[in-house]
């Protein structure tokens, strides 16, 4: 079990007034938050892998379009819908690693501000997104038409599912640091849900890649 | 009205059948009688405390190996059942359709709620105690882990008395699985109850891996580390990178079957191939992923009983983290004859039979181990040499399956079901096995006596070949798995009555081992020196059971076989604690939440089976209460006082 976080303070080397060094980093202060966010990177590999054999079975069946629309035919009509979102989601990245700056400054206010910036973004990427699946289930492109449409809408609907939950986790933390201030606890928790975000964006850019620009070329 | 009620029920409640009736009459009857203990003895607050909301790892290992005991009968019960319908030809004692599901419980239960809480009963009773920690990485998770395993077996149990089994094997293949062939809710039993437990055990992987890197005592390296905590390491590794495979793998086809969408199906595009490419993905590791742990137990078993330090404990090493690589680029071998062409088949051959380099540098390593050691015939001892013999023919059978033009011979028949219980029984039960007598009175705070055990081991042992060795000629006669009866004109009437023999032998073992428990626990003998067999790893510098917190002051360790060297330098004091070492000790607070969270899952599962999304959708909105909850929790655990851990140890004589 963790030792006391007081007690642990996980100095490294390096010059310790700069606010890179890892020692100075709240969310780095206790052997508690190391072990957890170590945990967290770990369960990303499992993510990953989640991720991957979703990747996988869309490239298998990407062209079993049985007579219904392909991923041209559906996608070239709605260019500047998913590159809207690749903008919302890419940006609202960028807005979370500005939080984490913040944070390592001890400056609670302005992390505050940019998170709920990147929660308006993340927001819009999903308000585009059910856009997105409302117009293409109306043209009667649904999950039931083809196993194309199957993998598609689970593949990036998985992704749209995670950005929800980052959403509300991402909003339970924001309630935490308001009603609690910035200490090492959740300075912890807010690194953790900024990797869950970045790792989010990561993904989509795959799903960008492979589903929408391999789908339009 | 009153016609379609019963109707409706009659489709609920599975009736019909007398075995089920008389399931429902013994689990109601069951039920009752615990009901009924608890209330006479006044014993509901004491479970609820002590269990059912406890994060601690020694604990949630008893519940562990609990489940695994009880489910290893059920499953047993499900094979004698087979072997019984198998003993003669043209035998009526099961329909096809209840013999169908019989093999698919058999198997599914073995493999995920057998053999997977039995390597983590192992795990959660001894990697903390290895390695010197006060328990694991997330202990809170832990708790989540166990329940949700529970929870998924409970689930794909009650399925044999509501709305009926799944009947399209362990292996669950669609299309056969499909909606449009295998209608009623068996199936999505079967789908959701995996997902359930599968999210637990991607857990467990995490925190024992975060344990293992994160948790070890001060000078406990990676290369001092003892060989079962090792094999844990790898197997983590290996859980973290397939189950997810199989929570898609089950994912997909339960859309497709609830949602009407298209992965496996044979219309519209799906491809049913991709779901057996999925699911041996995870299906093939999963192997390892048992293995691996009882064979941490043969190298700590081989090593104490021998009085010697393990031989190539490098080797050993090495040879761990070989297989959790190696064993990830195997999956095809499971189907040969899909008609990936010659390319593939012999890339997957030639991997395949590379993982037997490997598993020979480890069987070479515990049988050197051996030469002239000072060899102690215990019970733990047996069983590592009773598995000897018994890997070395399912690893000799392994290869001629392994082969891919051999493979079309033996493929889906019975040469196959022998070797992969020859592998499974020999490898991982005679493993947890040797493993339970092992670490019993570390866990219990007594050890198992041998009168019942020896029975159990001849019983079994005798009962394995004369079960299992009839039946790879059988398959080489042409009989194939998952035949529910066949004709006298076969002539393999004979090699089936025998084979069925030794499963009762088997069963004979078990009663023995269960003989053997409550013997022991009649005319319990307490281990009262914490190290009955001359250990020679840390959790043996403990006093069985240890205390809660485990260690009072955490070790200094110096040397790979630390409690070994240290009786031998004649220092073994030096691990007990000095009064003035002694400080608060932060642990965490026990909570019902876990408890809670598995039942949400049960009820979101059940809700899903029956495709009751709003049920469903409120088990999963239940699920992220407790998730908010525990974020919310700002006091998660709490401070030992160390006057607290004096008197303790004082009472245990360690002061």
């Amino acid at each position: 079990m963790a030792v006391r976080m007081e007690e642990v303070l996980t100095r490294r080397t390096g010059d310790p007034s700069s606010t890179d060094h890892p020692g100075n980093r709240l969310e780095l202060s206790t052997e508690d938050g190391v072990t957890k966010i170590f945990g967290f990177w770990m369960f990303l590999v499992s993510d990953v892998l989640l991720f991957a054999t979703l990747f996988a079975t869309y490239v298998v069946i990407y062209t079993h379009t049985a007579d219904g629309p392909s991923a041209a035919e559906l996608f070239r009509h709605d260019v500047s819908g998913f590159l809207a979102e690749t903008l919302a989601l890419l940006t609202s990245s960028f807005t979370c690693g500005l939080a984490t700056w913040e944070m390592h400054q001890g400056r609670a206010g302005r992390l505050k501000l940019w998170m709920i910036i990147t929660l308006l973004l993340g927001l819009t990427f999903l308000g585009l997104e059910i856009t997105e699946f409302h117009d293409f289930v109306s043209q009667g492109a649904t999950m039931q038409t083809s196993a194309f449409l199957s993998g598609f809408y689970t593949l990036v609907g998985t992704h749209g599912a995670h950005v929800t939950l980052g959403i509300l986790w991402m909003s339970l933390i924001l309630y935490q640091l308001v009603r609690f201030g910035l200490n090492a606890v959740t300075a912890r928790k807010f690194y953790i849900v900024g990797l869950y975000w970045h790792f989010l964006d990561i993904v989509w850019v795959l799903i960008f890649t492979v589903v929408y620009l391999t789908g339009v070329m | 009205m009153g016609d379609s009620l019963t109707n409706t029920a009659g489709h609920f409640f599975v009736t019909g059948d007398p075995m089920i009736i008389a399931s429902d009459v013994a689990i109601v009857l069951v039920s009752l009688g615990i009901v009924f203990t608890l209330t006479y003895f006044k014993k509901w607050k004491w479970l609820w405390r002590e269990w059912l909301t406890t994060v601690d790892h020694k604990k949630i290992a008893i519940m562990y190996l609990i489940s695994a005991i009880l489910m290893l009968f059920r499953g047993g019960v499900d094979a004698l059942l087979m072997r019984t319908q198998l003993a003669l030809p043209n035998m009526k004692l099961l329909s096809a359709e209840h013999y169908d599901q019989i093999f698919t419980t058999h198997g599914t239960i073995m493999i995920l709620f057998m053999a997977m809480p039995f390597i983590f009963a192992m795990f959660n009773a001894v990697v903390p105690l290895q390695i010197g920690a006060r328990d694991v990485a997330f202990p809170y998770l832990n708790a989540i882990s166990f329940w949700l395993f529970f929870f998924g077996a409970l689930l794909f149990n009650i399925s044999f008395v509501i709305g009926g089994s799944p009947d399209a094997g362990w292996t669950s293949y669609p299309p056969l699985t499909e909606l449009q062939f295998d209608p009623g809710v068996g199936e999505n039993y079967y789908l959701l109850a995996l997902s359930i437990s599968g999210i637990g055990t991607i857990a467990t992987g995490i925190n024992f891996l975060a344990t293992i890197i994160k948790m070890r005592a001060p000078g406990m390296t990676l290369m001092k580390m003892p060989l079962f905590t090792w094999a844990v390491l790898g197997t983590c590794i290996i859980i973290l990178f397939v189950f997810p495979v199989l929570s898609v793998a089950l994912a997909l086809l339960l859309i497709d079957r609830l949602f009407g969408a298209h992965f496996f199906t044979m219309m519209y595009g799906g491809n049913p191939m991709q779901f057996v490419n999925l699911f041996w993905i995870w299906g093939h590791p999963e192997v390892y992923i048992a293995v691996l742990p009882a064979f941490g137990i043969y190298s700590e078993v081989v090593s104490t009983f021998s009085q010697k330090k393990i031989f190539g404990y490098k080797s050993m090493v090495a040879s761990i983290m070989a297989i959790s690589i190696i064993g990830n680029l195997t999956w095809v071998h499971h189907f040969f004859t899909m008609g990936a062409g010659p390319a593939v088949n012999t890339f997957f051959s030639i991997t395949t039979m590379a993982v037997a380099i490997p598993t020979g540098v480890k069987v070479f390593n515990w049988l050197m181990t051996m030469y002239r050691g000072r060899i102690t015939l215990s019970l733990p001892m047996m069983w590592v040499l009773a598995f000897i013999p018994n890997f070395a023919l399912a690893g000799a059978t392994g290869v001629w399956l392994a082969e891919a033009p051999t493979d079309y011979q033996y493929h889906n028949s019975y040469f196959t079901v022998a070797h992969f219980h020859q592998a499974l029984i020999g490898g991982v039960v005679y493993g947890m096995l040797a493993g339970m007598y092992y670490w019993w009175p570390k866990m219990f705070g007594f050890k198992l006596k041998e009168k019942f055990g020896k029975w159990a081991f001849w019983f079994f042992n005798i009962g394995f070949y004369v079960c299992f060795i009839p039946q790879y000629v059988l398959g080489l006669m042409g009989m194939q798995r998952r035949m529910y009866t066949y004709t006298p004109d076969m002539h393999w009437t004979a090699l089936n009555f025998v084979s069925t023999i030794g499963a009762y032998l088997m069963g004979i073992g078990f009663l023995c081992i269960a003989a053997q428990i409550i013997h022991s626990l009649v005319h319990m003998e307490k281990d009262l020196t914490g190290d009955p067999w001359g250990g020679r790893t840390l959790e043996w510098s403990l006093p069985s059971p240890p205390p809660h917190y485990n260690f009072a002051v955490i070790p200094q360790v110096s040397d790979r076989d630390e409690w070994w060297e240290r009786k031998r330098r004649g220092e073994q004091d030096a691990l007990k604690p000095r009064p003035e070492d002694i400080r608060n000790v932060h642990m965490p607070k026990n909570s019902g939440v876990p408890f809670l969270m598995g039942v949400c899952f049960f009820i979101a599962g059940f809700g899903f089976t029956f495709g009751w999304i709003a049920v469903g959708a409120a088990g999963l909105l239940g699920v992220l209460v407790c998730l908010a909850h525990r974020s919310l929790d700002q006091h998660p655990d709490h401070d030992i006082p160390a006057d607290e851990i004096r008197r303790t140890e004082a009472a245990l004589g360690r002061l």
